[in-house]
């Protein structure tokens, strides 16, 4: 009866209160819902801020999700992004440590292939390190740290979370 | 002209139509509390602690169905309130819960009396809030008081540092409040009912579930109306019960843990199970995937989420119970042909009809038999336990009999207060609490509040010295190991039961002894023949609580029993 369990995406529109951040996030710990990532931010209008959800869960309990936040006051309004197109971007920093010369052209060349017009960048480099900065889906982004994790000892990331906005006009994720 | 914080606060109550506020007091509250002092025509109760407290608003609430109304101070005032409104969140009752809170200067810096309540309680109301600007007072008030009471009700906590309380501001209370995440379904989806109505018309074995939501909506006299002009049977779960009177020919009892032979072999077997106003809960379903397996199900509630989540169904329709039961009568053409059905319910529950052993001792379902004969209309009121699903079993319900119990939370300590707010709301009506030794024990302070606002609410302990429902679980499941479920006090020296079946325990309190401390009038009841004595006695109370003891069998289990998770088909009788 279960359904597959797969990464879903939900956009939230919420009240740019005190709290909702808790209120929604206390949902999922709750409930045990399987949250994977949450990001939150203002919106054009300045008392209405956006979120992007991802959880992993199975049809009937995605189901349920949406309606227990569609049950919350504060909650705006709830959009299901799992199957429509998107364009999602995250924000990744990558620090890379004790690299000797031939590393950092390593590094220099992983950048390359992970860039798509700017999505790659070197934007600081030291004596032994070199800070990466990504703009790549999430998916990318995992296959980047992946890579990083292989070939270098000393790897520091940051992420910030997916944000989505539904496409005009592509058919692209 | 710009008044203060707790002007606005006593005018918003008047707005409301509000008369009555259970109230106590703490340096938090002790502005709005000074205010109350010099308002006429506002009926401030005085409880002895803040779980009562809830509890008396949400009994109020039921009895009145107008919305409880609460006042609490900050720190400990507002944490002893959870657990009431948690009881209300699981059953639905529409509350507005105001706490005292330290001036916002002071949130955050761990002060006297401090908590986060808003954050404590987040995932057990409705709706909750700290007041942060005095501007939005009056705003924040009307919010809490249309969302408690519209769409599926709820409590709702609103939380006033003591700066917002003192300060001056606008003087305005509103008539409404847009809230723009909050969309209460006032529709129904006439598509969902035609089917649903179909579908029911082709059954053969149909049956109806009604859940608390039938009450709630005050749609009992539709349900019947339908089941009849349809020739359906009814079953209820405990929160539905009275939705339909326990004596039409088409109601055949409750379901779920300890429901009715007849009511769960119906479910079993049903082919359409039209529910209504319940959310499947647990005790209702037992084992999931044996849950009405034969059956279709229509299921029509509020609330979105209630809709396939515990259990998964054919047609689910989002309505109040009410509107859809109102809509769905309009198809009706002609009764369908359900004798053949009817007969096999009616031989299930010659099978096993309820029915307790009288011969050991004073027997639980002879207080419940009298009860009815003494309260044959009124307000019936539980705490939880083993008397709790008796008088589910037992008490008859009349059209305009009202049943009040803690069915979602299961809140021993309900009862007592809740008949208290229950009599506070229809003064009129006849108050009957049946609870046990145990739960009565939790929330006994109230007998002081009682006695002040000389109500005369007839109090029936079901003493068997034990936490019942638990010692029935050791006693079935767990070898008779009788661990901290006996009250009584001859311990044996390993502090472990030493009861004696034969003759009756020591037993701290005496509670005939402790009712008349408070001037209450206490009646002890051992045997059969004094019954209806000590209830007709009781009747006559005119300004203070009668309280009975009834001595009964201390090893009566509830029976019909499901054991937790099993399917509801299979069913401990003996």
């Amino acid at each position: 009866m279960a359904s597959k369990m797969k990464n879903r995406w939900i956009a939230l529109y919420v009240e740019n209160q005190v709290g909702v951040l808790a209120k929604v996030s206390g949902l999922f710990s709750g409930k045990s819902y399987n949250l994977q990532s949450l990001t939150v931010g203002t919106t054009e209008q300045d008392d209405v801020s956006r979120m992007t959800i991802c959880v992993t869960s199975d049809d009937v309990t995605f189901e349920q999700i949406k309606k227990q936040l569609n049950c919350m006051v504060e909650v705006i309004k709830v959009m299901d992004l799992t199957d429509v197109p998107i364009h999602m971007k995250e924000i990744l920093f990558a620090k890379i440590k004790k690299l000797d010369c031939l590393q950092k052209q390593e590094v220099y060349q992983i950048a390359n292939v992970f860039d798509q017009g700017g999505s790659v960048e070197i934007t600081d480099i030291g004596e032994d390190s070199i800070l990466m900065e990504c703009m790549l889906t999430e998916r990318r982004n995992n296959e980047l740290i992946a890579l990083l994790k292989k070939q270098f000892k000393h790897v520091e990331v940051v992420r910030g979370g997916a944000v989505a906005i539904e496409s005009i006009s592509t058919s692209c994720r | 002209m710009d008044i203060t914080g707790r002007k606005l606060f006593v005018k918003a109550l008047q707005d409301e139509g509000v008369d009555t506020i259970f109230a106590y007091p703490g340096g938090m509250i002790i502005d709005i509390v000074d205010e109350l002092y010099k308002t006429e025509g506002m009926h401030v109760v005085l409880p002895r602690h803040e779980q009562a407290l809830v509890h008396e608003a949400e009994g109020y609430a039921r009895a009145t169905g107008k919305v409880g109304v609460c006042l609490v101070t900050s720190g400990p005032g507002a944490t002893n309130a959870i657990t009431g409104i948690a009881d209300a969140h699981y059953d639905s009752i529409p509350l507005v819960v105001f706490t005292g809170q330290v001036p916002q200067n002071l949130i955050g810096n761990d002060a006297f009396q401090e908590v986060d309540i808003v954050g404590m309680t987040r995932s057990i109301t409705k709706y909750g809030v700290t007041v942060k600007d005095r501007k939005d007072l009056g705003k924040t008030i009307k919010m809490a008081f249309q969302i408690a009471t519209t769409g599926k009700p709820g409590p709702v906590v609103i939380d006033i540092p003591k700066d917002i309380q003192a300060k001056a501001g606008n003087p305005e209370y509103p008539d409404h409040v847009d809230i723009r995440g909050y969309k209460p379904n006032e529709t129904v989806h006439i598509g969902q009912l035609k089917k649903a109505y179909k579908m029911l018309r082709h059954a053969k074995r149909p049956l109806i579930l009604a859940g608390g939501g039938v009450n709630i909506a005050g749609a009992g006299d539709l349900l019947v109306d339908f089941a009849e002009k349809m020739q359906i049977p009814v079953v209820t779960t405990i929160m539905g019960k009275g939705a339909m009177p326990t004596d039409h020919v088409l109601y055949i009892g409750n379901s779920g843990m300890h429901g009715k032979y007849a009511s769960n072999k119906a479910i079993s077997e049903c082919d359409v199970l039209f529910s209504i106003g319940t959310r499947f809960n647990d005790r209702i379903t037992g084992d999931l995937n044996e849950f009405a397996p034969h059956a279709k199900i229509i299921h029509v509630d509020i609330d979105a989420a209630s809709i396939s989540r515990n259990v998964v169904v054919d047609v689910p329709i989002t309505a109040d119970a009410k509107l859809a039961l109102e809509k769905l009568t309009e198809y009706v053409d002609e009764p369908m042909d359900t004798s053949k059905w009817m007969s096999q319910i009616m031989k299930w529950d010659d099978e096993h009809p309820l029915e307790m052993r009288r011969d050991r001792g004073l027997c639980p379902q002879v207080i419940m038999e009298e009860i009815n004969r003494a309260f044959p209309q009124g307000v019936v009121v539980t705490d939880v336990g083993q008397h709790q699903m008796w008088a589910t079993q037992y008490i008859d319900m009349p059209a305009g009999k009202k049943f009040i119990t803690s069915g979602g939370l299961g809140t021993m300590g309900f009862g007592f207060p809740a008949a208290l707010g229950a009599k506070i709301g229809c003064p009129d009506k006849p108050v009957v609490c049946i609870t046990g030794d145990g739960g009565f024990q939790m929330n006994m302070q109230e007998m002081a509040m009682a006695i002040t606002e000389k109500l005369p609410v007839t109090i029936c302990i079901l003493n068997n010295y034990y936490l019942g429902m638990v010692r029935q679980m050791q006693q079935i499941f767990y070898g008779k190991r009788y661990e901290i479920t006996y009250l009584g006090k001859d311990l044996d020296e390993s502090g472990k039961c030493a009861v004696n079946a034969d003759s009756e325990p020591e037993y701290a309190p005496d509670f005939v002894k402790w009712a008349e401390s408070y001037g209450a009038k206490g009646i002890r009841v051992r045997d059969v023949s004094e019954v209806r004595g000590a209830l007709e006695e009781a009747a006559k109370a005119t300004d203070a609580p009668v309280v009975i003891e009834f001595m009964v069998a201390s090893e009566e289990i509830v029976l019909p029993m499901v054991k937790g998770g099993n399917p509801i088909s299979e069913m401990i009788l003996k």
